[in-house]
């Protein structure tokens, strides 16, 4: 029995539902092809982050400046920066060639800092090809001036002005940490959010204890953190009529079906490809056909979200809280 | 003729944009200042921009200044049309292919930005000597005195060596014409192909050696032919003063500009007259313009074409009237009857007067002018007629300086001045870093493209790297601007620092009425009050308007840091009312937009919110009527500091040292050590502050410091007496030291206050952190300002403990930081990479160092006036420092131990012809004694003062001789001292023959893996990958491995070092290599501001070099190889990490991989690969076995018995 895996992902129609997600994977043209290859239904690119842009441009500038014409012998010590550009400019050179060598939709990432940037550099991405934009809002909280209200009323803003803006679909990338991430998510869905993107990871700062030294640092993920994914993916797409996308934690088969069931239209792999490399992505596609025809599912639409807070058997599991839940769970 | 296309530029570009655009091969090499032309060849290359054929010309970075003529010889030889950029003693390296060139006859243009030949002292500034020198090679030779005579000569030039094959040298003077920016008519290609004989390139190419018709040239001739075949030439010679003719001609239809070989200006009926070359001509014309006008007669000859000598057209040119003619010449022929010009002019006018041409000629006198750049003035002008006018001028004089010795100087009307009042003058005091001579540059360029205004542009700096003034002299007017000189009267002063009017006289220059714009952190009402009683006085009597604004508050608050260029750009506008202040407003966006076009939004917005922020920060300030206070300006130096330093030095630390005599000046150009440490500075707006409580007493900061700002001293408790109540000590924890009673000794970290430049390297390095607030460390940076007066006392009183017992101090990284710094304050950059090796070498041998330093970087910070950082310890004794060149430091380091060695063998041979007057015992002492410790040394000094005692007043010619030479009995340590440009490149030939040698120098590679006096320019030290100039889309050829290539000679000492990463290895190398008794060499990291990014962070740069793989750490020691030993020792560990890690750190990669990524992975991925295949090598070479490096026997020793 062929199984039908084409899923509809912010109004795309993809063959399959596992997107290698926003990684250094695609910096790379070869693996990129190779990606596609191997079946990716698309590709998302890294994000462009504005903040590394404009602190690249104003060092880069300061790098030549501070020292230029403040010695007899040498007005300047670097070769005339007219060969080279600053700004997103390489990062939208490398979009328009990814999305040359590849027939699949490209899916760009961006992380801006500034209303103007967010709207310039979206603009910017779909001018160059990008067949959808990841709003990824990652934003660290420290401000301890700024409500949770403030910190949403932030990300509507942009995804506003951003939307009435640019034509292609947009997924906006959230973190977990939300107050009332059902609320938020219908509010990015009147906004004119397509899909969402759960969840972003943060960068997880560690603390050496022989030097006394923050070091900031990233680990690929594992299975155990597609918990709170699949969780979250069950209750929103009980709720609303979002796109929704699995990311964090997709390692096995088993992964890419419970969040699937959870909800999700796709998943998005990254740690376990950087890992595995990229053929990983087949064996990941065909262990789910596999799993579909063994367990009778002709079509992937006829699991997504089967799981989820409407359709689940015991939907109060996924309403409590976890210490109830274990409470009970002991006591009998 | 079409109207001309008028820019604003300066002489390098205009020159370089025709050399580029009429050749095919452009072969160059850096130097001063000429290097602007080169580069910017390279970047027109590099763009893809062809010559006036439609290719992109080839251009080739070359070794050396030879190895540039070198290749242009081959060039033109091979039938290509070749070119090149030079100057002062890069062209002296070039006369040997000069003589071939010409000899040949071979059409070739090289342009020559006229420079100093260093005699005495080097000078990077601009005279003939250069130029002068090269007039027997057959070149012929042009003078161009201005920006526009610059551009139009070199397109003659390359016409004329064409037409007449032969080569031609355009020169203009360096820095006042090379760097001066001046609106001038552009030459477009169309006016070049309309000059340019194309028949004559097909009749170049003709000629070319090629096996499809062959021939052959060079070949050694006999006696018996080689004259008469060396007269062959002569028609060629004869025939090119007209060619040179007939090309000013035809270009004067093309462009209207019209050109003679000499052309006279002035009164058809002078009685007076002047011949001169260059920039100073212009000076001449606007003077004598002024003074005709007023009744007098005089006129000035302006020779174009020096060699030939035209003299004919000089004679007919001459007016019958003159009675009297100054001929001035811009260099010094030592000895000679009379500076060249001079010479030739009379020779040609008695030969004139011998023909009969003339009646009589006038008389002639020589004067000399303008050595160094030195001004030439209007008021020189006119007191070189007044001369004139007298019945007995002086025959020869100098004009320019006061000589009290042998009088020849010309007395000054320093208050005579000329510049009509339609001409808008502008000077402006910044500092290096705060972006004011580019803002300046802007300027110019604003008010020449969008005016009618003629404008011009000069910059003037000091001689620091770090903290260095610069005076930026502006001028626009309705003509063009023929004062080639500095602005004597200003009507707008512009003071971007504010301390500058405690430090300099800044409103010298400041006409009567004249707008002063000020940057103050003060606020109005108070800024006059806060000037200095002397600058108050001079505002109220020169009737100043004053302004200010607190510029960096301003540029701060819109995210631009320090830089308050655009802030003060903006006032300057605002105030000069050159343009509606709207419309100037809008100019300098449109300017920011154009130049930040590639460079971001983000970075346009900050300027622009700058540009909109100021104007509401700019207040007027009143002005009473009287002075308000009582304080007045501080001394320039302390008044503890000797005599010469208070009469001499201090005069130019005020920028006064033109007023300073003939009779001031040590005749030799030998100058005191030990002077840098009375000019205070006072750079650093933060500096380091020591908590002892958290202190961990491992003198890190103190071995890092460029500046040996940060000090460790280890001393008896009983010392602090009398100490100021802020003075820091604490227990020293170690027991390397212990107070006579047994107890703790004490220890103290003290900074120079007034010496830090706030680099913060020392900051970062401090290992020791506060273990509650581990963000406070052992040194945390602190405003210097609240500190200041209490850390002057602190270091006055520290710098009195006593100095450690240098026997007692063991050889290891912290306790090598007690031993004294004789390297000290000197003017490198802020947090420099180079300078913690020098003054490590200076702390280790310092007492007994003879150091040569290559010309670059360490040769300016280390022997640039006003003052000199190498300093003397208690005893008198420090390092005694020299630069020759920067091709033949290797070989004048090993000179002078020659000379050492020598004199020591002779010494040794004296010593035993005495032996009975002063003892056998003591001679037998002498001649055994073991130096290789500091307590050996140290009682061998006392054996030969006990020697020098007992020869004295001896009337044994032995003993008189050997009392001049015993000190050589004490062991002296060879130093040779340069950067990679050096030992990679131009100086490699002699490296490697002393490296050969055997003989026992040191050899100190301050490897910044670029050319960076000169600007970044790429070296074969530059790596794989890095940006440079000359190497604009990334270096593909991996680094010269020159420790490798020492090693393969078996008996040298190589070690690879960086303080950063490892800084006990850097000490282990430095011992190791000094104490070997044969050559040593050690490759010392620097990081550099040619590498772009925060040098606070060079030591983490260090260290993430050396992890990665970037930068191994080896010692390669001769003495280790023994029973299959390798002498080879890995120091660090295998590389982890990728280099792009560390690549990415920096500018100089980064900037390949914002311009092409894909280029910059490859080129990481080639330096990866190389790194891994050169680690491999060295783990080989590094295991003992049998087939590991040689010993071979330090061949010194066997040498020594040779002498």
């Amino acid at each position: 029995m062929a199984v039908n895996l084409t899923t509809n992902y912010l109004g795309l129609i993809l063959s399959n539902p596992l997107i290698p997600g926003a990684s250094p994977l695609c910096d790379d043209l070869d693996t990129a092809k190779r990606l596609e290859d191997v079946g990716a239904p698309a590709l998302v690119l890294r994000s462009l982050f504005e903040e590394q842009v404009t602190r690249e441009q104003s060092r880069t500038v300061n790098d030549f400046e501070s020292h230029a014409d403040s010695f007899a012998e040498a007005g300047s010590f670097f070769p005339a920066p007219s060969e080279f550009t600053l700004g997103p400019h390489a990062y939208l050179e490398h979009l328009r060639k990814v999305k040359a060598a590849v027939a699949i939709p490209v899916i760009a990432s961006l992380n801006g800092t500034s209303a103007s940037g967010w709207l310039d550099y979206a603009k910017q991405i779909q001018q160059a090809g990008a067949d959808a934009l990841e709003l990824n809002v990652y934003f660290v909280a420290t401000n301890p001036q700024e409500s949770a209200w403030a910190v949403e009323q932030r990300v509507l803003s942009v995804v506003d002005t951003v939307r009435r803006e640019i034509k292609i679909p947009l997924a906006v990338k959230l973190s977990p940490f939300y107050s009332s991430l059902s609320h938020f998510a219908g509010q990015l869905e009147h906004v004119g959010a397509d899909g969402l993107v759960l969840f972003n990871r943060f960068y997880q700062p560690d603390i050496d204890i022989e030097e006394l030294e923050i070091n900031p640092q990233l680990h690929l993920s594992d299975s155990s953190e597609l918990l709170l994914r699949l969780h979250w993916l069950a209750i929103l797409s009980g709720h609303h009529k979002l796109g929704l996308v699995a990311s964090g934690g997709v390692h096995t088969t088993a992964d890419v079906v419970k969040a699937l069931m959870s909800g999700a239209n796709a998943v998005q792999v990254v740690s376990a490809l950087l890992k595995r490399g990229p053929s990983y992505l087949a064996t990941l596609r065909h262990g789910l056909e596999h799993w579909m025809e063994e367990h009778g599912y002709e079509s992937l639409q006829d699991m997504v979200g089967c799981m989820n807070l409407t359709r689940c058997p015991d939907p109060a599991a996924l309403e409590r809280g976890n210490y109830m839940r274990v409470l009970q769970s002991w006591k009998s | 003729m079409t109207s001309p296309n008028m820019r604003t530029l300066d002489a390098n570009q205009a020159v370089a944009s025709v050399a580029y655009r009429l050749s095919e091969v452009i072969a160059i090499y850096p130097i001063t200042p000429s290097s602007g032309m080169g580069e910017q060849s390279d970047e027109w290359a590099a763009h893809g921009d062809p010559n006036l054929w439609g290719v992109v010309p080839q251009v080739a970075e070359m070794q050396s200044e030879g190895g540039a003529a070198g290749a242009v010889h081959g060039a033109i030889q091979a039938g290509a049309l070749a070119t090149t950029f030079t100057a002062s003693q890069g062209l002296l390296l070039m006369i040997p292919n000069m003589f071939k060139i010409a000899g040949e006859l071979t059409p070739f243009v090289m342009h020559v930005t006229a420079r100093t030949i260093a005699t005495h002292a080097l000078s990077i500034f601009g005279d003939h000597s250069d130029v002068m020198a090269c007039r027997t090679t057959g070149f012929a030779m042009m003078s161009a005195c201005s920006v526009q005579e610059a551009q139009d000569f070199a397109a003659v030039a390359h016409a004329a060596t064409l037409r007449s094959r032969i080569p031609f040298m355009p020169f203009f003077d360096g820095f006042r014409t090379s760097h001066e920016v001046a609106k001038i008519a552009l030459l477009e290609d169309d006016d070049l192909r309309a000059l340019i004989p194309m028949d004559a390139i097909a009749a170049h190419k003709s000629r070319a050696l090629t096996p499809d018709h062959p021939m052959l040239r060079g070949t050694a001739a006999n006696p018996d032919t080689f004259f008469q075949a060396r007269e062959a030439c002569n028609s060629f010679y004869d025939a090119t003063p007209g060619i040179v003719q007939a090309s000013f001609d035809k270009f004067a239809e093309i462009t209207g500009r019209r050109y003679n070989l000499v052309d006279y200006v002035g009164d058809p009926q002078a009685d007076r007259v002047i011949v001169l070359m260059g920039s100073g001509a212009d000076c001449v014309e606007e003077t004598i313009a002024y003074l005709n006008q007023r009744g007098a007669k005089l006129g000035v000859l302006k020779v174009r074409l020096y060699r030939p000598f035209p003299a004919d057209q000089l004679v007919a040119a001459l007016p019958k009237t003159c009675k009297k003619l100054a001929v001035l010449d811009r260099t010094k022929e030592a000895g000679a009857l009379g500076d060249p010009l001079f010479l030739d002019v009379v020779a040609a006018l008695h030969e004139a007067e011998d023909l009969g041409t003339i009646a009589k000629a006038p008389r002639v006198v020589a004067g000399r002018y303008g050595l160094s750049s030195k001004e030439f003035t209007p008021a020189m002008v006119k007191a070189i007629y007044d001369e004139l006018a007298k019945d007995q001028p002086k025959r020869r004089f100098t004009v320019g300086i006061v000589d009290d010795v042998t009088g020849l100087s010309l007395s000054v009307d320093g208050s005579f001045d000329i510049e009509p009042d339609d001409v808008v003058r502008a000077v402006f005091y910044g500092l290096g870093a705060d972006g004011t001579v580019g803002a300046n540059k802007n300027s110019i360029k604003i008010i020449g493209e969008e005016t009618d205004q003629f404008a011009q542009g000069y910059f003037v700096y000091d001689s620091k790297k770090s903290g260095a003034i610069t005076i930026s002299h502006l001028r626009f007017g309705p003509r063009p601007i023929q004062s080639s000189y500095l602005i004597r009267k200003a009507g707008f002063v512009a003071v971007h620092q504010w301390n500058f009017f405690d430090r300099y006289d800044v409103l010298d220059m400041a006409a009567d009425g004249a707008t002063l714009l000020m940057n103050s952190p003060l606020p109005p009402a108070q800024v006059f009050d806060a000037l200095p009683r002397e600058v108050q006085q001079t505002i109220l009597d020169k009737g100043l308007q004053l302004y200010t604004i607190d510029a960096l508050e301003v540029a701060q608050q819109n995210g631009m840091g320090g830089r308050i260029n655009t802030v003060m750009q903006t006032c300057f506008f605002a105030l000069a009312k050159i343009f509606p202040r709207a419309e100037a407003i809008q100019f300098i966006k449109d300017s920011i937009a154009k130049s930040y076009k590639n460079k971001g939004a983000e970075v346009i917005q900050k300027n622009f919110a700058v540009v909109d922020a100021t104007l509401q920060n700019m207040f007027a300030v009143p002005v009473p009527n009287a002075v308000t206070t009582r304080r007045t300006l501080p001394p320039i130096v302390s008044g503890k500091a000797p005599d010469f330093v208070q009469k001499v030095t201090a005069v130019m630390l005020a920028g006064k040292g033109d007023s300073l005599p003939v009779s001031a000046f040590p005749i030799d150009g030998t100058w005191p050590t030990a002077t840098a440490k009375w000019e205070k500075r006072n750079l650093a707006i933060q500096i380091p502050q020591w908590d002892p409580a958290v202190c961990i007493q491992c003198n890190k900061c103190a071995m890092v410091c460029p500046h040996a700002a940060i000090r460790a001293k280890v001393y008896e408790p009983g010392k602090l007496d009398g100490a100021p109540a802020t003075f820091k000590a604490i227990d020293f924890k170690a027991n390397e030291f212990r107070s006579a009673d047994g107890g703790p000794a004490k220890y103290t970290i003290q900074v120079a206050p007034e010496d830090c430049t706030g680099c913060s390297l020392c900051v970062e390095v401090c290992p020791a952190k506060d273990k509650k607030n581990p963000r406070h460390k052992a040194i945390d940076m602190v405003e210097q300002a609240p500190l200041r007066e209490a850390e002057v006392d602190n270091y006055e009183f520290f710098l009195a403990l006593p100095e450690v017992d240098r026997k007692q101090v063991p050889l290891d990284i912290k306790n090598t930081q007690f031993l004294q710094p004789l390297f000290e304050y000197s003017g490198a950059c802020s947090g420099c990479g180079e300078t913690p090796y020098i003054k490590l070498l200076t702390q280790l041998f310092g007492d007994r160092s003879i150091i040569a330093n290559a010309t670059g970087c360490s040769s300016i910070y280390g022997g640039n006036l006003p003052t000199t950082p190498y300093t003397v310890n208690d005893q008198g004794r420090g390092p005694a420092w020299a630069n020759s060149l920067f091709e033949d430091n290797a070989e004048f380091g090993m000179g002078m131990r020659l000379a050492v060695d020598h004199q020591m063998l002779q010494a040794k041979d004296l010593l035993k012809r005495v032996e009975t007057a002063v003892g056998p015992e003591l001679v037998e002492a002498i001649l055994q004694a073991d130096q290789s410790d500091e307590a050996g040394i140290e009682a061998q000094r006392g054996r030969v003062a006990e020697l020098k005692a007992k020869l004295a007043g001896s009337r044994d010619v032995n003993a008189q001789h050997l009392g001049i030479q015993a000190d050589y009995l004490v062991k002296k340590s060879v130093w040779i001292v340069g950067g990679d440009g050096w030992a990679y490149d131009i100086g490699y030939g002699g490296l490697d023959h002393v490296m050969a040698s055997g003989r026992n120098v040191n050899i100190l590679v301050l490897d910044t893996e670029v050319y960076s006096n000169t600007g970044g320019q790429q070296s074969k030290a530059t790596p794989i990958g890095a940006a440079a100039k000359f190497a604009a889309a990334g270096k593909q050829i991996p680094k010269k491995d020159l420790g490798m290539l020492a090693m393969a000679y078996g008996n040298v000492y190589v070690a690879r070092v960086a303080f950063g990463a490892k800084d006990a290895q850097t000490v282990k190398a430095f011992v190791e290599a000094e104490a070997y008794d044969g050559p040593s060499l050690i490759i010392a990291y620097s990081h550099c501001i040619a590498h772009g990014y925060d040098l606070a962070k060079g030591a983490a740069q260090q260290k993430l070099a050396v992890e990665t793989g970037y930068w191994p750490l080896y010692r390669f020691d001769p003495r280790n190889a023994v029973d299959g030993a390798s002498a080879l020792r890995l120091d660090s560990s295998a590389p982890k990490g990728k280099i792009a890690d560390y690549a990415r750190n920096e500018t100089r990669f980064r900037m390949v991989e914002q311009a092409d990524p894909a280029r910059f992975k490859m080129l990481m991925e080639l330096s990866q690969r190389h790194q891994a295949d050169r680690w491999s090598l060295y783990q080989h070479l590094a295991k003992s076995h049998d087939d590991a490096p040689k010993a071979v026997t330090p061949p010194s020793a066997a040498n020594a018995k040779e002498v």
